[in-house]
């Protein structure tokens, strides 16, 4: 093999082992995943995530090269005498100091993250998003500045996924797709439609149990709680569909309430909205007019 | 009455003969130990089905075994019991055994207790395991027991009622474990010369004896809650549910810690003796894991990054979790420069142990990754969580628990097991074991959360070879269990009473087996006959 051949083969390979380590920007989970996803987000700890793992990979490269080098040297077998020394105070300080100061670059990297992370102002948007046993509700709260006409919804574990996920149901979960993609146990019968390029707040609370509301494309997961409001943030950079699922067991259909998010553009979006908002008042007006004839033989 | 009594007492040429009174009503440290061996180890087994459970089911996506609600059962079932009923008890058995021969002690300090912490185990463990027998069915909420959702289950009482009997047996068996070690040590036997496993071990018990009152009051507030209408962790009644978690793991992570510790003491004491050369840093490595207890009672929260804290909790228990990487890296780089200079032999002890410290840096790893609160934001409650505490209890804890038995071994039945089938077993056991729990990294990083009976199609590769790997690992174990039986009552191979060449310490200068009763007169210490004795300056 020349040495252009070697070098090809290198860079086919190198190109390869990035496309499994984290080269390909996965929104939703794919077959033989190995990492994390990039995500699809403004906010992302992916990089933070590499790094960590880096830093482990050398060390452990380091280390664990110094135990099989004893492994082969020091062993009776090939004639070694146990020397006698069991101390070194030079060696103790040096893997005392040296780990400190990783420590506190990966410290560094990390409290920048969180901080980012933590500040949920000048948000463009509010979803309330409601954990149910066994289902999710979204609230449209406010987009720019003004408030949302009754636009809510309950999100739940599509038809064909519920049916086949049955105690011996015989039914191929293979089979269950959306656009080529598998979406078995990963699809609901109305998705949570939120706009791209927008600073979105999040405020999670519980309805009855702990739930916790994760899409690993939005890169964090939130803790539903009775009682308590959680917010969070995200500001979806690419429009697509983003799967997800409840990460905090909360009884026997924990596995079955998915998340899907639909981000679009904005202008689609506000369209979406408008239409919502209109059928809300459409509902509303049907209900009160249900509901003053039903009330008048009363008065 | 009275007379038989003190006749009992002075009886020092064997154990009793019947049965029931050897057994039952024993109060010889030996006896105890190895009552808490077998227990742990029925206990493993009985933990292992339930995992074997949850395997089948996860082999391939669809529901095909069981229904969710008892895959959730099984899941939080299979914690309880290896938490409580496999690994702690088989620490405290090991300390039972080897603490009193180590220190130079006749026996435990208080043995009537002795007695009592290890015969209430069995029935907190009938009580608990009964569960699954009853209308309702056992406890679902994961071992953590996080309100509201324990509190659905119709089995709480039950649950709660035997984490307090096994929370007064691990309390009973601490503070003997103190008495023993302050009180009993042979004269010459300073603090400083004790192995580090005993040291381990002073150190574990005083976490018990802090954590476990706490657990207990946690548990009986569930309890109150469910039953007598107060409203602790009930947010409609002016509670909060992220109290208990608080209150949870606090107890919980010195608990991690409890069923650590006491395997970096085995580690300690099996490396120098396979590499003939004394241990790397002794007072080094005491104060490591001191230092490590100190640290695991403010580091509960990155339990919880995902509750919402304030931002300035985060970083405070993101930089504290982070500084435990410091003391357990000390003792990572010492045990590798105690194997440097040394004369190694690889027979089965020393082998799970470089095990251990392999697979348990690398659960410490990916502890150092979770340790990141933005990155836990991902990570926490998927399966990359599962692998990391599955490394570092199974190929950590688990593992250095059979290190510990087949060092001991000869010392406790007089004779050698077979160093074949120790080889068989943990050659299998060591590669089932990666095959088990290697690819769980990957789904968690991929997105499959934990806890879940079913899963998309993405994820059935890695599940698939997750379960093989576990079904393997499990039957693994059956040739531990053969191994055991046949050293016990088949081996013609006596052991020395140093059955291990470079084995320095006092429980290889009694006979093998160790006679029932030892040390009666305090043995004269010489100090070069010590693992640790005069090696530090």
């Amino acid at each position: 093999m020349t040495s252009g051949g070697i070098g090809r083969s290198i860079s086919a390979w190198a190109a390869g082992a990035l496309a499994l380590f984290g080269g390909a920007a996965w929104a939703n989970p794919e077959p033989n995943q190995l990492n994390m996803t990039k995500g699809a987000a403004e906010w992302s700890p992916y990089a933070m995530h590499m790094v960590a793992l880096w830093v482990c990979v050398v060390i452990g490269i380091v280390v664990f090269g110094a135990m099989f080098i004893a492994m082969f040297r020091f062993r009776k077998s090939r004639g070694a005498v146990a020397e006698k020394w069991s101390h070194s105070t030079k060696l103790e300080v040096v893997w005392t100091v040296i780990p400190v100061i990783i420590l506190i670059f990966l410290a560094h990297l990390a409290t920048g993250g969180l901080t980012s992370f933590a500040d949920t102002t000048n948000s463009e948007m509010t979803i309330k998003v409601t954990g149910y046993q066994w289902k999710w509700r979204y609230d449209y709260v406010d987009y720019k500045g003004k408030g949302v006409d009754q636009v809510g919804f309950i999100s739940k574990l599509e038809e064909t996924s519920d049916r086949t996920r049955q105690l011996k149901s015989n039914l191929d979960p293979d089979k269950i797709k959306v656009d080529g993609y598998n979406t078995y146990l990963l699809d609901v019968d109305k998705p949570l439609v939120l706009p791209t390029n927008t600073k979105i707040r999040f405020v999670i609370v519980g309805g009855d149990v702990i739930h916790s509301w994760w899409v690993p494309a939005l890169g964090w997961k939130m803790d539903a709680i009775p009682g308590i409001a959680n917010a969070a943030w995200t500001n979806i950079k690419e429009p697509g569909v983003y799967r997800g699922q409840c990460a905090e067991l909360c009884g026997q259909d924990h596995g079955f309430m998915p998340i899907v998010v639909k981000a679009v553009p904005r202008a689609e979006f506000e369209q979406w909205l408008a239409t919502q908002e209109d059928e809300a008042k459409v509902q509303k007006a049907a209900q009160t007019a249900q509901t003053v004839p039903a009330q008048a033989p009363q008065g | 009455m009275a007379h038989a009594a003190t006749h009992d007492h002075h009886d020092h040429h064997g154990a009793p003969k019947g049965f029931f009174q050897r057994w039952v009503m024993s109060t010889n440290h030996k006896d105890i130990g190895t009552l808490y061996l077998i227990f742990s180890l029925t206990m493993f087994f009985i933990g292992g089905a339930f995992a074997m459970v949850i395997r089948a089911e996860l082999f391939k996506p669809g529901m095909q075994l069981v229904q969710p609600y008892f895959f959730n059962e099984m899941t939080t079932m299979h914690a309880l019991v290896m938490i409580f009923g496999a690994i702690m008890p088989s620490f405290v058995g090991l300390a039972n055994w080897m603490i009193p021969l180590m220190v130079g002690a006749p026996d435990m300090a208080l043995p009537r207790m002795n007695n009592l912490s290890f015969w209430i185990m069995p029935f907190a463990f009938i009580l608990l395991l009964s569960t699954l027998f009853m209308p309702g069915g056992g406890p679902a909420g994961g071992w953590t027991m996080y309100p509201p959702l324990s509190l659905q289950g119709e089995s709480i009482a039950y649950t709660i009622f035997a984490v307090h009997l096994m929370g007064i047996s691990s309390i009973m068996g601490a503070i003997n474990i103190i008495a023993t070690i302050l009180n009993m040590r042979a004269p010459g036997m300073d603090l400083l010369k004790m192995p580090v496993f005993v040291w381990s071990w002073l150190i574990t018990a005083f976490l018990l004896i802090a954590v476990m009152p706490v657990l207990a009051g946690a548990v009986t507030m569930l309890l109150t809650d469910k039953y007598f209408h107060t409203n602790f962790f009930n947010a409609a009644g002016g509670g909060d549910p992220v109290l208990f978690q608080h209150i949870f793991w606090f107890f919980g992570h010195p608990e991690v810690y409890i069923m650590i510790l006491p395997a970096f003491g085995i580690i300690s004491e099996i490396i120098p003796t396979f590499s003939r050369k004394p241990i790397f840093g002794y007072r080094a490595m005491v104060f490591a894991i001191a230092s490590i207890a100190f640290l695991s009672f403010i580091v509960w929260a990155h339990h919880m990054f995902a509750v919402g804290l304030p931002m300035g909790a985060e970083i405070f228990f993101m930089y504290a979790t982070m500084l435990i990487a410091v003391p357990t890296g000390v003792k990572v780089f010492n045990w590798v420069s105690t194997m440097w200079g040394g004369s190694m032999t690889f027979e089965t002890p020393m082998l799970f142990s470089i095990a251990f410290v392999i697979l348990f840096t690398i659960g410490g790893f990916s502890g150092l990754m979770l340790a990141l609160a933005p990155a836990d934001f991902q990570y926490h409650d998927t399966y990359f969580v599962v692998a990391h505490f599955h490394y570092v209890l199974v190929t950590g804890a688990a593992f250095s628990i059979m290190a510990a038995a087949y060092y001991w071994l000869p010392k406790w039945s007089g004779n050698m097991y077979s160093e074949t089938w120790g080889k068989i077993h943990f050659w299998s056991s060591v590669i089932s074991v990666n095959v088990l729990f290697f690819p769980q990294h990957f789904l968690g990083l991929a997105g499959m959360p934990r806890r879940i009976p079913d899963y998309n199609v993405a994820f059935a590769n890695f599940n698939m070879i997750s379960s093989i790997g576990g079904f393997w690992f499990g039957a693994s174990q059956l040739i531990f269990l053969g191994v055991v039986i046949h050293c016990v009552f088949f081996s013609k191979k006596k052991a020395a009473d140093r059955s291990w060449e470079g084995a320095k310490g006092l429980e290889w200068t009694v006979p093998s087996p160790a006679p029932f009763h030892t040390f009666d007169v305090p043995p004269v210490i010489h100090d070069d006959e010590l693992a640790h004795g005069n090696t530090e300056h």
